[in-house]
């Protein structure tokens, strides 16, 4: 029989996102791709998995997964609250951030977090699923990619690759990253930050927005202060970008993400930097968020920040040893 | 050209919906295309403006524009012309009656005039394959509905302000629905996932009930 995850429970959101799906978007599809980009990188790093290997991600309460595959290696990431593996009538507790082997008949339970809006499971060998223009991502609106193009469900058989090698030993981060609830994320100005009056851009610029419970891949609604246009929220369609704050007549912001829509009809008063996008992925509901204006310069100066900071992570990796019963 | 973030550039060439404006965005886009610039990923045309999203690890923002400033897409001659498409519909939408009376005009002449009609593909945006075409006669034009549907089915031709459109899969929608195509508009498995792409010219062609299930049935075949 061919190695599959059975999924017997779907948890609240559960995708295949890889690095996303790139050279579609003049035909109105968005690039997908996992969230908390961080988190997954590092995922695959744990995995033992080439870069940009497609992995689960999560929602709490996240899925329970029961292995039929000889063997397996999976690694949690993004939640720091670890899992449970239940074998043979006992359960164990592992922590996040490490592979973890597992066997036929496992039963994986992900901790219920709350530390993160979205963490990654990763297996070894990744995931027998179509690649579509290159990716493996699912694009939940567009109903494809990933697995039948939607969230995991009770009763799905979710095919595995094999580890190619399964002797290697687990690995373990020593530098683990450590995420704030409450993000300050660095933006640039918008095209159309002209539509909004000076104060009106300042006061985006130092107020305190409380994220609504209107969040999931496409974007999330931001309460705070209205942002008032000074002639109409209507603009003439023009592309948009996960990160870009659109602000429509409700005077509300909305911060788009990873499956926006490719165009869109509201101004845009700033644009998340990409450095910042993994961590405004991982923001809650009812979380808080401050936007920092920033130079190009010092995007750019971020960006190359962020590559140093995930290889930092990732060169923490060491071999560990503790395993079942240890 | 102004920065859309960190990771995209917008090259504006008007301030209105003009057929002569979408022309110079399309022509832009096939310089761009044509010089092959490193890290460029996506080129995405809409009304007044073209979008270069770029990897920011393999340029950056102010060398990418310097590039793209030294190509002189002002002198841009129009580039290849967009392919004519024909959509066959079954005029018969939910809203074909509120339209034709909005008009002053009988059904079968809302529909007889929404084919009559050559349109262009400004864009795509909203949905995977969604075109924004345009210019519907004055006389079809009507705002969007006050309360959008929860629930569009795919293959609904719609028509909104100066635009029509076809719902390439189901999703909420404002727009009025006057009839609907057999044909797939977006179609993951193909590798030309699109039916309609920018700078395409797409007519209408009325269909009767007989016609509309005969093609519904080659789609599910092929």
């Amino acid at each position: 029989m061919s190695p599959v995850l059975e999924v017997l429970d779907g948890g609240l959101q559960t995708t295949i996102q890889d690095a996303g799906r790139p050279g579609l978007l003049a035909l109105g599809v968005p690039r997908a791709g996992a969230l908390d980009d961080l988190s997954f990188r590092l995922a695959n790093r744990l995995a033992g998995n080439p870069r940009g290997t497609a992995v689960l991600e999560l929602r709490s309460p996240a899925p329970v997964l029961r292995v039929q595959a000889a063997s397996a290696r999976i690694v949690l990431t993004g939640s720091g609250q670890g899992l449970a593996i239940e074998r043979d009538g006992t359960v164990q507790n592992w922590a996040s951030w490490r592979s973890i082997g597992v066997r036929q008949g496992d039963v994986i339970r992900i901790v219920p977090f709350a530390d993160t809006a979205v963490a990654y499971l990763a297996v070894t060998g990744g995931f027998d699923v179509p690649v579509l223009f290159g990716s493996q991502a699912t694009f939940l609106r567009g109903g494809f990619g990933g697995f039948e193009g939607r969230s995991l469900t009770t009763g799905d058989a979710l095919p595995l690759n094999r580890d190619a090698k399964p002797d290697d030993p687990d690995l373990t981060l020593l530098h683990v990253p450590t995420f704030t609830a409450s993000p300050v994320l660095r933006a640039l100005p918008g095209p159309q930050a002209a539509h909004f009056a000076d104060d009106v851009v300042a006061a985006f610029f130092r107020q305190e927005f409380t994220v609504s419970r209107d969040i999931d891949r496409m974007g999330m609604r931001l309460e705070g202060t209205p942002l008032r246009h000074k002639a109409g929220a209507d603009i003439i369609s023009d592309a948009t970008v996960p990160g870009a704050i659109q602000v429509p007549g409700s005077s509300q912001p909305i911060l788009l993400l990873k499956d926006c829509q490719t165009t869109g009809g509201y101004p845009k008063i700033a644009v998340v930097i990409s450095a910042d996008l993994s961590a405004a992925g991982r923001v809650l509901p009812g979380g808080k968020l401050h936007f920092r204006k920033v130079t190009m310069t010092e995007a750019e100066e971020a960006l190359a920040d962020a590559g140093h900071m995930y290889r930092s992570y990732a060169a923490s990796a060491v071999a560990v040893r503790e395993s079942w019963g240890a | 050209m102004e920065p859309l973030g960190d990771t995209a550039l917008v090259l504006d060439f008007g301030d209105r919906v003009d057929r002569a404006i979408s022309a110079r965005v399309m022509a832009a886009r096939d310089a761009v295309a044509a010089a092959g610039l490193e890290g460029i990923v996506d080129l995405v045309p809409t009304f007044c403006s073209l979008a270069v999203h770029f990897a920011p690890e393999q340029i950056g923002s102010a060398d990418l524009a310097a590039r793209i400033g030294m190509l002189e897409l002002a002198e841009a001659a129009a580039g290849r012309p967009g392919q004519a498409v024909r959509i066959p519909v079954l005029y018969d939408g939910p809203d074909l009656g509120a339209v034709a009376q909005a008009a002053g005009l009988s059904p079968d002449e809302v529909a007889k005039l929404h084919a009559a009609t050559p349109y262009h593909v400004y864009m795509l945006g909203f949905l995977p394959g969604f075109a924004y075409l345009g210019d519907l006669p004055e006389s079809l034009r009507l705002p969007r509905l006050k309360e959008p549907r929860t629930r569009v089915p795919p293959g609904s031709v719609a028509l909104a302000e100066q635009m029509t459109a076809v719902y390439p899969v189901q999703s909420p929608g404002g727009w009025h629905l006057i009839g609907r195509t057999p044909l797939i508009l977006f179609d993951h498995r193909k590798d030309s996932p699109s039916l309609l792409q920018p700078g395409d010219e797409v007519r209408f062609e009325a269909i009767g009930e007989a016609e509309f299930e005969r093609l519904s049935s080659d789609g599910e075949l092929s």
